[in-house]
């Protein structure tokens, strides 16, 4: 250890600080004197797979990314459930909860975001929770093993998931959305009948056009009431409706914010000894939920930090996949599509299966997938690389394995 | 136990043995013992199993109401319905006021009592027969060459031969069994030389020494030259010529003064001089020369003419009657000759005895005891319909035919039937384009139901035997017509009771008064056809009979060749020479219409495919109608291969998808025969041909009508798949193609549907939203697929696309013997072809990525990476959500175990 080294803060021990660390220590090992501050009490988790966590397909040490031992053997000083609570930029020193205060000379923050709590009489009943770590995952287990009936507010990608945990549990659990089409985000209204349709058939009581009004009970939560008067019973609420970045720290330290701290293409902030990566930042007007741009921005911001600086980070069409057992489903790209577009379409019900690309000119350039995405990552590559998809046009749609003969020359002439 | 019997398709006559199954499946295989085929049969025939069900069955009589729809009668209403109106017209009209159109499909029983019925009762020789468009011409040729209508060889001609010339036959195709023991003898060595004379290059021609592409219409120059070659160079049998012809001189002056040199026949022709010269030095070379005939002589308008140019050849050198030589022609079906025996063509009386002979009149008279007697000859077939039309002939009565298919100029045939006081048509199906003009319909027997004979090219009587029962109400044709005979008034003359007493009486008109001395007075005509030893055959001898060669003399033998005796039919015995000069056939090709239409039969199909057309091993060798060209014609045409023409005649027009065979001379196009109403929108190519006819022989000039090829211009091509029939309504172009357990219909529209999913569930009747119903759809390209399952299995499925790029039909088709379709199929359904299992990247590893357990496996062992990481660097596995990473690592463990291992 030697005392000469700089020393790189990083604030926020989740997936997107950490694969930044991850990334610098491949591009430039022992170049910094590492600490890392995170609140929650545990090392570094995929958060992705909590869903998975609340179904029990997973454990808690299976969604484990990177061990104590492995933040002892890179030589970094970790620091849990401990968050820093203040910035001096003008001295260059953060401050943690426990009250220990630390001098940078980069700092990276990586604070993620939080989840949004509808402001809705009644969300500070007990059995209201979000959807966003393990301590969530821990309380709507609980609640499973003692109470049977939920409520799941937001039909988004973690409302959905955190549904079918819920169910996968034994509650009786309703979904309640704003719209008739769920996962609006990702999904067109054909792709999201199919997908009401499987939830349906798992147990799940859809309320969709249903706007939540307020939350009743006495100490506990014990339902939810609707814009058209109707109450669903729920002994526990989960609040998915969105997530916001995290900023509460950058603000007050003084960094410029908007929705999210504000990043130029080098993931740096206003501040140019501060840089931040995850969800908890705003690149061109663009806020993140989804892991892979943020491991582009993993990237790029370890280039900087290793001093090769000289990636930039563009954002990009991204891809969703729901992580519920037994739904295949895939978004990327624009996948609506409109006039100067065109469509390839297939619908097979019976087996649950719906695709539809979007091409504009010969290029792909939105995917629904659902039922079989099998061919979404081959999609994503094909909106990202612009491929000019002529010669398989009539096979596209089939997936890879029907393109490849045509694809692959050396194929095509065995 | 199975039954021997004959094949009802061409006219070699192959002997069939047929079994029928507990199950009540037919099999039948090639009779080893019949001298045809020595049990040898060609797909057709070995396909008859798939022909007798009764899906299309005409099973009741019918009548048409006042309101124009078919009602089901009992036999007795409809025989006396026909028997009135016959008899109705003839009494306001007279008996040319009515006519029969019949069949070389019928047996000689049936022939036999309906020309009996015309000639001898109602007083009409207006009966003529099919055989009309096929044989006529070669019989004109061999009445006025040999005095008789009498083909001097037999099949082991040609295996004795030396020399084979096959000229204007596909004979590999449409006598396929004929030409094996060619090709056979051939290979052997047997056969030094096989000649084709065909403006096509046909299949035949891959096992022929020599092909003659002659242009067409052009086969009297070719004779005529090759007469004045055989003379010019000394091969010549003078005294054969002296002692058994007439007529050589002016025979030899007329061909040598057109044909004497060869550079021009050559040119004529269009032919290679040394091609034209090496036919010509091995016809001179070959004493042992069979010259076998079909109808690219027949079919012409001087068709007539080129037969006597081919027998020209064979009196000049005296090849006749001795073995492998001789002219031979070969006729298109079962009983042609057996038609012709018995007088089924509207120019002969009956046993090889003329109209025009008061001789001949006389003996069939006084034979039959009948009222009255024909005294000149009938109408022919294109005449007939013309009279039709015109409403000089008011009832006719149709048998086993579809002319509204296979006439020329067959749109005016239709006309004619429509404006016809009384059409009456005896056929076994239901639905045919001919009986949807027919007032009454009478369901006659199939092949396998009825029995009787016939008689093959080479005069061979073979009994067609039943082995299965009469379906519904259907009954022997011998049997309605002698119904509706007595019903007319003929009290007498039709009390048969079966087939053998009617086969007996015609044995004995063949006999009777047969010879050349007359006896008490009593005058008497010497004819060669003779059955003499077949008139005391009893029911059981009848039934047991075995394939003879006529004529059958007193001792019961057959008859191997005829003329070797050098004696002929003509009053004097002698042969002779016709003196034929060369014209091109009538209509010429002009601007207008600049190519010449070619028509003729594929290799797995008969006639109208009322048979063929149910047996899914047929269908698929040419399932749709085709405009054969050549590539350069088609450039010209505007229309391309793959695409749909319109092929138009002064005469009519039809619609084909365009072919490429490869064997068809610039300026000609080849049309099949055998499409019709019945399996395509629009393929009728009769209503193209030209109604030109041989002058003499009133044979129809198919083989050549001057068209124009046109493009069909469609919006979208497509197919259908369906384990039902659909009525194809409303669609610009479909053909209907029966495979196994479904029916296939090639479709192109005009107007792309406006939306594809809602129209083909209209089309296909899946009206059930919750139907298993799977489509795929490229709007913008008009790509529309569609595939309908009901318990998992495939019940149709439909394909569409703006271009005639479709999938293969082949292993589609296949997935309808599955009753359950796998997971893999139903996921490559609307693909149209099987994933490819070496395409696959196995099972899915990264579903984020899309990335396959063998796409890993194989990058792993290819590129040694050995930590999940490495994976993600090459193929980007693992590395969004990262839970398959613990797989990663075991595919890793796995492949280097695997590694290590070896």
């Amino acid at each position: 250890m030697s005392a000469t080294r700089p020393r790189l803060v990083v604030i926020g021990n989740g997936m997107a600080g950490m694969r930044t660390v991850e990334e610098l220590l491949l591009l430039a090992p022992g170049l910094y004197d590492v600490a890392v501050f995170g609140a929650e009490p545990y090392g570094n988790y995929n958060r992705i797979l909590l869903s998975m966590l609340l179904t029990g397909e997973k454990s808690v040490d299976e969604i484990m990314l990177n061990t104590p031992e492995w933040y002892v053997e890179n030589d970094i000083a970790l620091h849990t459930g401990d968050p820093i609570v203040a910035i001096d930029r003008r001295r260059r020193r953060v401050h943690s909860r426990k009250g220990i205060e630390l001098g940078y000379d980069r700092l990276l923050i990586a604070t993620g975001s939080q989840p949004a709590i509808l402001p809705l009489p009644g969300r500070d009943l007990s059995g209201v929770t979000g959807f966003r770590g393990i301590d969530d995952v821990e309380h709507m287990l609980e609640a499973a093993r003692t109470y049977q009936h939920a409520a799941v507010i937001g039909g988004g990608l973690l409302g959905i998931e955190a549904a079918n945990g819920l169910s996968r549990r034994g509650m009786r659990v309703t979904l309640i959305h704003r719209t008739n089409v769920l996962l609006n985000q990702q999904l067109n209204a054909d792709a999201a009948g199919l997908l009401a349709r499987n939830l349906q058939g798992r147990g799940l009581e859809l309320r969709l056009n249903a706007e939540t009004v307020s939350l009743y009970g006495s100490e506990r939560v014990e339902g939810v009431v609707l814009a058209d008067g109707s109450r669903i019973k729920a002994d526990l609420v989960v609040m998915a409706v969105g997530v916001r970045p995290d900023i509460v720290l950058a603000k007050s330290s003084g960094l410029h914010c908007e929705s999210g701290i504000v990043v130029d293409d080098t993931l740096q902030t206003y501040d140019p000894h501060i840089y931040a990566v995850g969800e908890c930042v705003q690149h061109r007007r663009v806020t993140f939920g989804l892991v892979a741009p943020v491991w582009e921005q993993a990237r790029v911001c370890a280039s900087h930090l290793a001093r090769f600086g000289h990636r930039r980070y563009r954002s990009s069409q991204t891809a969703t996949k729901l992580k519920v057992t037994g739904i295949d489903l895939y978004s990327a790209g624009d996948f609506i599509g409109g006039a100067g577009t065109d469509d390839l379409v297939l619908r097979d019900p019976r087996r649950g299966v719906y695709k539809r690309l979007v091409l504009k000119g010969n290029r792909v350039v939105g995917a629904v997938l659902y039922g079989d995405a099998k061919d979404g990552g081959w999609y994503f590559e094909l909106i990202r690389s612009a491929a000019d998809i002529t010669p398989i046009r009539d096979r596209l749609l089939f997936g890879q394995d029907y393109c490849q003969p045509a694809l692959d020359p050396a194929r095509a002439t065995a | 136990m199975s039954t021997a019997t004959t094949c009802p398709y061409c006219g070699v006559g192959c002997g069939v043995l047929a079994r029928v199954d507990a199950d009540g499946a037919v099999h039948v295989q090639g009779d080893p013992t019949h001298a045809s085929n020595f049990g040898r049969l060609c797909v057709k025939g070995a396909a008859l199993g798939e022909t007798v069900d009764l899906q299309g069955r005409l099973l009741h009589p019918m009548l048409r109401g006042s309101d124009g729809r078919l009602q089901r009668v009992e036999w007795g209403d409809a025989l006396d319905r026909v028997a009135r109106e016959f008899r109705r017209i003839i009494d306001e009209h007279g008996p040319d006021a009515v006519a029969f159109y019949v069949s070389g499909q019928l047996l000689i029983e049936d022939y036999y009592v309906v020309n009996k019925l015309a000639k001898g009762y109602i007083g009409t020789a207006n009966i003529d027969t099919n055989s009309r468009l096929c044989m006529s011409s070669a019989v004109a040729g061999h009445k006025r060459a040999f005095g008789e209508d009498v083909v001097p060889g037999c099949y082991e001609d040609l295996e004795q031969a030396e020399l084979v010339v096959l000229v204007g036959s596909n004979t590999a195709w449409c006598h396929p069994i004929v030409f094996q023991r060619i090709a056979k003898t051939r290979e052997a060595g047997a056969i030094k030389h096989v000649v084709v004379i065909d403006p096509r290059h046909t299949a035949t021609c891959e096992s022929a020494d020599l092909h003659l592409p002659v242009k067409p219409g052009t086969d009297v120059w070719l004779f005529n030259g090759l007469l004045a070659f055989l003379f010019q160079h000394g091969a010549m049998d003078a005294r054969f010529v002296d002692t058994h012809t007439e007529g050589f001189a002016k025979a030899l002056a007329v061909a040598e003064a057109e044909a004497g040199d060869p550079a021009e026949v050559a040119r004529i022709c269009g032919l290679q001089m040394s091609d034209l010269l090496t036919f010509y030095r091995w016809f001179a070379r070959c004493e042992r020369t069979v010259s076998l005939f079909s109808q690219g002589v027949n079919q012409s308008s001087s068709g007539t003419d080129k037969v006597n140019s081919i027998i020209n050849c064979h009196l000049l050198t005296g090849r006749i009657g001795k073995p492998g030589m001789g002219p031979f022609s070969i006729t298109g079906q079962p009983n042609a000759m057996g038609g012709r025996e018995v007088g089924g063509l509207a120019t002969m009386l009956a046993a090889h005895m003329e109209l025009d002979k008061p001789v001949h009149r006389d003996i069939v008279q006084s034979f039959w005891g009948s009222p009255c007697m024909a005294h000149r000859p009938g109408l022919k077939a294109v005449d007939l319909f013309d009279a039709i039309g015109e409403g000089r002939v008011k009832a006719v009565w149709i048998m086993a035919t579809n002319p509204v298919v296979s006439m020329p100029d067959a749109d005016c045939v239709k006309h004619a039937l429509a404006r016809c006081e009384w059409v009456v048509s005896s056929d076994i199906m239901t639905h045919t384009d001919t009986n949807a003009y027919a007032h009454a319909l009478l369901p006659a027997l199939g092949w396998g139901e009825k029995d009787g004979t016939v008689t093959n090219s080479e005069r061979c009587i073979s009994r067609q035997r039943a082995f299965l029962p009469a379906p519904g109400e259907a009954r022997a044709d011998w049997r309605v017509v002698c119904d509706v005979a007595r019903r007319m008034g003929y009290a007498q003359g039709f009390q048969f009771s079966a087939p053998h007493e009617i086969f007996l009486e015609h044995a004995r008109l063949t006999a009777f008064r047969n010879g050349d001395i007359e006896a008490d007075g009593v005058p008497v005509a010497r004819r060669m056809l003779n059955l003499d030893g077949l008139t005391h055959l009893n029911r059981e001898a009848y039934d047991a009979m075995t394939p003879v060669r006529w004529p059958v003399l007193a001792d019961g033998q057959g008859t191997t060749r005829l003329f070797s005796e050098g004696r002929y039919a003509h009053a004097d015995g002698r042969a002779r020479f016709v003196t034929v000069a060369s014209r091109m056939p009538l209509h010429a090709t002009d601007c207008e219409y600049p190519l010449v239409l070619n028509t003729g039969r594929v290799r797995d199909q008969w006639h109208t495919m009322t048979r063929t057309g149910k047996a899914p091993r047929l269908t698929g060798h040419t399932p749709e109608p085709f405009v054969d060209m050549h590539p350069h014609d088609a450039l010209r045409c505007g229309v391309r291969e793959g695409e749909l023409a319109r092929v138009c005649s002064r005469w009519g027009a039809m619609v084909a998808r365009v072919t490429h065979g490869g064997g068809i001379l610039a300026g000609n196009v080849f049309v099949p025969i055998h499409w019709n109403d019945q399996f395509a929108s629009d393929a009728r190519v009769g209503g193209v041909v030209n109604p030109v006819v041989d002058p003499i022989s009133g044979e129809p000039e198919f083989k050549h009508t001057p068209v124009r090829v046109e493009p069909f211009p469609v919006r979208w091509y497509g197919f259908l798949l369906s384990r039902r029939a659909l009525a194809p309504i409303g669609i610009s172009y479909w053909t209907s193609i029966q495979g196994d357990r479904f029916r296939r219909y090639e479709i192109a529209h005009r107007e792309q549907p406006a939306e594809c999913g809602e129209w083909a569930r209209r089309w296909l009747g899946v009206t059930d939203p919750e139907a298993d119903w799977l489509e795929y759809e490229d709007r913008s390209t008009g790509v529309y697929r569609a595939a309908h399952l009901v318990d998992d299995r495939i019940e149709s499925c439909l394909f569409l696309a703006s271009r005639p790029h479709l999938p293969s039909r082949h292993w589609l088709s296949s997935l309808f013997m599955q009753d359950r379709l796998e997971d893999a199929d139903r996921i490559a359904l609307l693909v149209g072809e099987p994933a490819d299992p070496e395409a696959s990247t196995g099972h899915v590893v990264c579903s984020c990525f899309g990335v396959g357990r063998r796409t890993i496996c194989d990058a792993i062992r290819s590129r040694d990476l050995d930590t999940p990481a490495k994976i993600t660097a090459h193929l980007r596995a693992g590395g969004n959500c990262g839970s398959c990473v613990p797989e990663l690592r075991q595919l890793i463990a796995e492949v280097r175990s695997q590694v290590e291992a070896s």
